[in-house]
């Protein structure tokens, strides 16, 4: 069997442990969904990742679509047309966006996500009168395929659109790195003139993986919206945004289960280290991260990616 | 406009006043991340946890010789001496076992290893000194204030914060200039950032470089921090609003610039401060609009020099 399909299998099997482990513990859930929804934002990473470029400023587009739930909810409570709309301002965001960013690389790029992202943090916490300010906003209850939903119900059904996204867009990043488009953003890692030399625009390229990125925070946040039935400008915060490149490094840019493996393993160890040694969890991340750096490049995915390999020689 | 300045124009000079204290400040951090990434092509997103740790230092400092009866000139030097034992065990620690180890890697493994280095030295002074404000304004009320002239009025303002601070930054800017221009171990610094390649094949050692410049450019934001302690109280969350100015900074001016930081130092210094005084709500986006203006114009900043694609 090759490592692609495997992957899929591992994927499946990855997806019935959630569900088990949502079933037995059911405070598992809410981590789980929240989790996953990370996860299909760290895709969008992933793809920015392939391409040598790090965004510090994704947390923008999940607190795009957070926001654009919890202003939409109270008028259109209904899950099938919240998500494509989070989407589509994302995405005309991440367009706009990605015009200005797309013409630079690296350290630039990444500062001025950076920069961008914490300009919207600033106009979420000042414009009180319409966001509310830090406070934030609630969230009112969404209805799923027009079925008004409460309690647990309502906890599964997100849970359930949660897995549902990550499948759909792992399969499609999947597809999208396999394609040329998708070959073109390792080029930009190595070569980027090369590209134009073959008659190919790196700036087209990373646009696309750009806007893509976008529209997958963009989801990632209405999801989370949805769960915590509460959004507050900290989804903006540069540390949202670290946050989501740790959790790409941690799972491993090597394939689409790396995202969510690192998420899951993130928000579980989150949940037990924020209540021993919350003054010095972000020193934990720090270590981990360069752990992960200096001793195992390919991260959670890499580790078992490599076992994988070691078994099939066996 | 005669209207408003006549009643807004003492507001108006407080607020240019602001502006650069703020820019000298901005600008001692600046420079220093500038030269690092010049010499070493690493941006040290942890330049400004320097900063931050120089000023608690300097404030644990400053407080002890206070309580331990010292006249008040010694907070003085116990701010020089805070940026320089910040910055001189920090600076070399870092360099010699961490980043040594990633100087072949790809720029975003070393950006995201001074991201990783941030975070860990963020939580280091919550754990050291806590998240209580720590208060130590001792420099500012023993230098008392100077009448500053502006538009035919007088503005009283702190002598600390508009002499002495303007006066440091001058300073480290001719000195630097001077010491990168005229002295041998300057010229090998700028050597080494031209073209490390031939600069080592001329038989320079270039790790010593690299260890010398990092120590520096910590010397320098620690000092930045320490200065600042005595203009504000210190909670945590400083060094990373301090990294994400002087980038901006950095990258408006220009990469590699020296003087030109110091320019949009001051223009950005005073953007903000003019800001606050008007209109409170931009704040904290008036730097970062500064710099997405310049650099829609000019992709390699104001005083940059293109730099040619390599294939």
């Amino acid at each position: 069997m090759t490592l692609r399909r495997t992957e899929i299998l591992l994927a499946l099997l990855l997806a019935a442990a959630l569900i088990l482990a949502a079933l037995s513990t059911p405070w598992l859930r809410f981590v789980l969904t929240i989790a996953l929804a990370k996860g299909v934002a760290v895709l969008g990473i992933l793809l920015l990742l392939r391409a040598g470029q790090v965004s510090f400023g994704h947390a923008l587009y999940v607190a795009l679509g957070a926001y654009a739930v919890a202003f939409l909810a109270p008028s259109m409570p209904e899950a099938s047309l919240l998500l494509p709309a989070a989407a589509a301002l994302a995405g005309a965001v991440g367009l706009l966006v990605g015009l200005f960013v797309s013409r630079y690389r690296e350290i630039f790029f990444g500062m001025l996500n950076l920069a961008l992202s914490m300009v919207f943090y600033s106009v979420l916490e000042k414009l009180y009168h319409i966001t509310k300010g830090t406070d934030g906003i609630r969230v009112p209850a969404i209805t799923v395929l027009g079925q008004p939903l409460e309690g647990a119900t309502y906890g599964w059904a997100v849970f359930g659109i949660a897995l549902a996204l990550a499948f759909l867009f792992g399969l499609f990043v999947r597809a999208y790195l396999a394609s040329p488009m998708g070959q073109a953003l390792a080029a930009i890692k190595t070569r980027e003139t090369r590209l134009d030399f073959m008659g190919v625009s790196p700036r087209q390229i990373l646009l696309s993986a750009y806007v893509l990125s976008a529209v997958m925070a963009g989801c990632a946040g209405a999801l989370i919206a949805m769960a915590t039935r509460h959004v507050t400008p900290l989804l903006a915060y540069w540390t949202a945004s670290g946050e989501l490149v740790f959790i790409a490094v941690l799972g491993g840019a090597g394939g689409v289960l790396g995202p969510f493996l690192g998420a899951i393993t993130f928000e579980l160890v989150r949940v037990y280290a924020a209540a021993t040694v919350a003054d010095a969890w972000q020193m934990i991340l720090g270590t981990v991260l360069l752990l992960v750096i200096l001793f195992a490049r390919g991260g959670i995915w890499g580790l078992v990616a490599s076992w994988l390999g070691r078994r099939r020689a066996a | 406009m005669g209207e408003w300045f006549e009643q807004n124009g003492a507001l108006l000079g407080l607020a240019l006043l602001d502006g650069i204290a703020s820019a000298a400040l901005i600008f001692m951090v600046a420079v220093g991340l500038n030269l690092v990434f010049g010499v070493l092509r690493v941006l040290n997103v942890a330049h400004g946890s320097f900063f931050a740790i120089g000023a608690y230092a300097a404030a644990s400092l400053g407080l002890f010789l206070a309580s331990a009866g010292l006249p008040a000139w010694a907070s003085l030097l116990a701010i020089l001496l805070a940026a320089v034992l910040t910055g001189l065990t920090l600076g070399p620690l870092i360099e010699r076992f961490l980043l040594r180890r990633i100087y072949a890697e790809e720029s975003v493994l070393q950006l995201l290893v001074t991201f990783a280095l941030f975070m860990i030295l963020e939580d280091a002074q919550k754990l050291l000194w806590g998240v209580q404000p720590v208060s130590f304004s001792g420099p500012v009320s023993m230098m008392g204030t100077v009448d500053v002239p502006f538009a035919g009025d007088v503005i009283p303002y702190n002598t600390y914060q508009v002499i002495l601070l303007p006066a440091i930054a001058l300073l480290t800017l001719v000195g630097l200039a001077l010491f990168l221009r005229r002295t041998l171990t300057g010229r090998v610094i700028v050597a080494v950032t031209l073209d490390r390649e031939a600069a080592t094949a001329m038989g320079i050692d270039a790790g010593r470089i690299y260890l010398l410049t990092f120590a520096f450019g910590a010397v320098l934001a620690a000092l930045g921090g320490a200065l600042s302690a005595p203009t504000a109280s210190l909670v945590p969350g400083v060094g990373a609003s301090t990294i994400v100015l002087s980038f901006a900074v950095v990258a408006t001016a220009g990469l590699g610039q020296i003087e030109g930081a110091a320019l949009t130092a001051l223009m950005i210094g005073i953007g903000r401060s003019v800001a606050v005084t008007f209109e409170p709500e931009l704040e904290v986006v008036v730097p970062y609009l500064i710099m997405v203006a310049v650099l829609l114009v000019r992709p390699q900043g104001l005083f940059g020099v293109p730099e040619t694609r390599r294939i």
